[in-house]
């Protein structure tokens, strides 16, 4: 006779699941006109969200697992669930506007993004090879109907086609790096593996089909966080989807990959670090150099925040390398995981409040997407050209901006690992990446434009890119805010 | 007498595999060719699974199997979704054609 698991950890999950499947019944019995069911739905979904984060807040705090271990709760993960529910709910709130204005109305589009999330929620939970796999691919064939959810477009079809092309070889190869994985240590469990391998470490070392095996898995993620050199679809992507699926893209995926490649880095490999931390430096150096010298090109202003995310997840990826520095103890590995959470918050809040001002960019109702259309926005409408430009001087780095403390904490991790040419290389390139986001402010504030953009913002719109421009302006005031509970969930990957 | 072990059957997963990324990549014509090869990458990894599952004596793998067979099923599904989208506005399948965005 069996019985039925502990169902408690797993309750936002169980919640969110629930939620989809009920909007999905909503939206197509609901009568009235398409429009007003889209938005029905969206804000129950976006409320739903909000429930799900106070739902992880109040039941997945504490460390625990269900499902026969396969799913596994903690400080960890319940901190990337609350990016992760928080940057869904807000981007899904700033998408109401964009798809009215384009007519598109479509109720799948919230159930699309409560099921991208709850794969996120999932993802981050895993505790095994298999329940991985599963959340990833229930994020991944999510996010691949959202990129071309507006079917009768050109541009969005064909980055739906591109990111479901390689996004498929991604999970590809991540699989084959899991099966490797499972052949070599006999079992697909993380603490398993973690047992084993502090055990095995001294006698033989790791086999090579062990160390494939990791390669592969580190490469499907690597493709999933966009890292050079697996970022070839980033680019098309970002500037094919429609701009709130890019907002989406570009923040709560993110931070679920990332998660989850610390989380199966220092979980199940730990004790392999010297196996794989010098991969990690190498993509993270990638990452940093061509983020900042491929977007100094770019004029669309999508593909520009594309490249701009590929320099800043190598940065994060700093504090993986400093995670993998077993050889200066446990503390420092802990601190490079914790800058690594606090510049991931930081991205994330600055990347919301950017495109909710891309977001904002119309001319006579239409979107217009390119740089040079932001030309004389400090006149015709200086609040946004102002929380535009807190942005972009925050994502350069400018203190006392919040992406300033962002890349101080990972470049003092950094070089207290001895890792002085990471963080070399991390200041050199973030010099070059200045130059793109204050050419940005140099357009806003002192070209001429020949038509204005429109001065009409949807209300939600102008709700997050307010809330983001204080949280980046007052970071300094308060940094504890964030850096305590990074500072936790650093702490309860090292507890287990 | 020859006899066919572990390695045999992990070799050939190898090859399935790379051929399912040599398609992928060396592939100029068609996007239903890429669909096609995506499913190798998946058999060979089923193939790899079964493989280690017996000779470990040990289910986990052929499970993990089942899930990756349903799992693929699904994203054919997508895939073939996504390209009939894709045909309708762009009029073809070509690889060459999935050009409206540089890169």
């Amino acid at each position: 006779m069996s019985e039925l698991p502990n169902l408690t950890p797993a309750l936002p999950e169980l919640f969110m699941a629930a939620v989809a499947l009920t909007l999905l019944m909503v939206g197509v019995f609901m009568k009235g006109e398409a429009k007003k069911v889209t938005r029905f739905v969206s804000y129950l979904a976006t409320g739903a969200m909000i429930l799900a984060l106070l739902l992880v807040t109040a039941f997945s705090t504490t460390a625990g697992t269900t499902f026969n271990g396969l799913f596994i709760t903690g400080a960890f993960p319940a901190f990337a669930k609350v990016l992760i529910l928080g940057a869904s709910a807000l981007t899904l709130l700033m998408s109401r506007d964009f798809f009215e204005n384009a007519r598109v109305s479509r109720f799948e589009y919230p159930v699309l993004a409560i099921l991208a999330t709850l794969g996120m929620m999932m993802m981050v939970s895993a505790n095994d090879l298999i329940a991985l796999y599963m959340g990833l691919e229930l994020q991944s064939l999510s996010l691949y109907v959202m990129a071309s959810i507006m079917r009768n477009d050109l541009r969005s079809t064909e980055s739906g086609l591109k990111y479901f092309v390689l996004g498929a070889l991604a999970s590809g190869m991540l699989l084959y790096g899991s099966s490797l994985v499972y052949g070599f240590a006999g079992t697909t469990n993380f603490e398993a593996m973690a047992e084993l391998f502090a055990h095995e470490q001294g006698v033989h070392g790791p086999s090579v089909g062990l160390i494939f095996g990791i390669v592969f898995v580190m490469v499907g993620l690597a493709f999933k966080v966009s890292a050079v050199p697996f970022h070839m679809w980033t680019p098309d992507v970002y500037e094919g989807a429609p701009t709130p699926v890019t907002a989406f893209f570009a923040t709560a995926p993110k931070v679920a990959a990332l998660s989850l490649f610390v989380f199966v880095m220092m979980g199940a490999f730990g004790d392999l670090a010297a196996q794989w931390q010098q991969i990690v430096i190498f993509i993270s150096v990638a990452s940093m150099a061509l983020g900042a010298f491929a977007a100094v090109a770019q004029s669309n202003i999508k593909r520009l925040m594309a490249y701009s995310s590929i320099g800043n997840v190598g940065y994060m990826l700093i504090g993986l390398a400093v995670g993998g520095a077993v050889a200066h103890g446990v503390e420092t590995q802990q601190n490079g995981i914790e800058s690594m959470l606090v510049y991931l918050t930081i991205y994330v809040v600055m990347t919301l409040g950017t495109f909710g001002c891309i977001l904002a960019m119309k001319r006579s109702g239409t979107h217009v997407e390119n740089i040079n259309d932001l030309a004389g926005l400090s006149k015709s409408n200086p609040l946004m050209a102002a929380a535009l430009a807190i942005f972009m001087f925050s994502m350069a780095g400018i203190p006392p901006l919040a992406g300033f403390f962002g890349k101080l904490y990972v470049f003092q991790a950094a070089l207290e690992a001895g890792l002085v040419v990471l963080a070399v290389i991390g200041v050199l390139t973030s010099v070059v990446g200045c130059y793109y986001y204050i050419r940005l402010i140099k357009i806003m504030y002192f070209d001429d434009a020949e038509d204005e953009l429109d001065r009409n913002v949807g209300k939600e719109i102008k709700l997050v890119v307010a809330a983001a421009a204080i949280v980046i302006l007052a970071f300094f005031i308060y940094p504890s805010l964030i850096t305590d509970s990074a500072a936790a969930a650093a702490a309860g990957l090292f507890a287990g | 007498m020859f006899e066919i072990g572990l390695s045999h059957y992990l070799s050939v997963a190898a090859i399935l595999f790379t051929l399912g990324i040599l398609g992928i990549f060396l592939n100029k014509k068609n996007v239903i060719v890429i669909l096609m090869s995506v499913e190798l990458i998946l058999l060979a990894v089923n193939i790899n699974l079964v493989t280690f599952s017996t000779h470990l004596g040990d289910l986990v793998g052929q499970i993990f199997s089942i899930f990756v067979l349903t799992v693929a099923a699904a994203e054919a599904a997508i895939g073939l979704a996504i390209l009939v989208i894709f045909f309708r506005n762009r009029g073809s399948i070509a690889v060459e054609d999935i050009n409206a965005m540089k890169g």
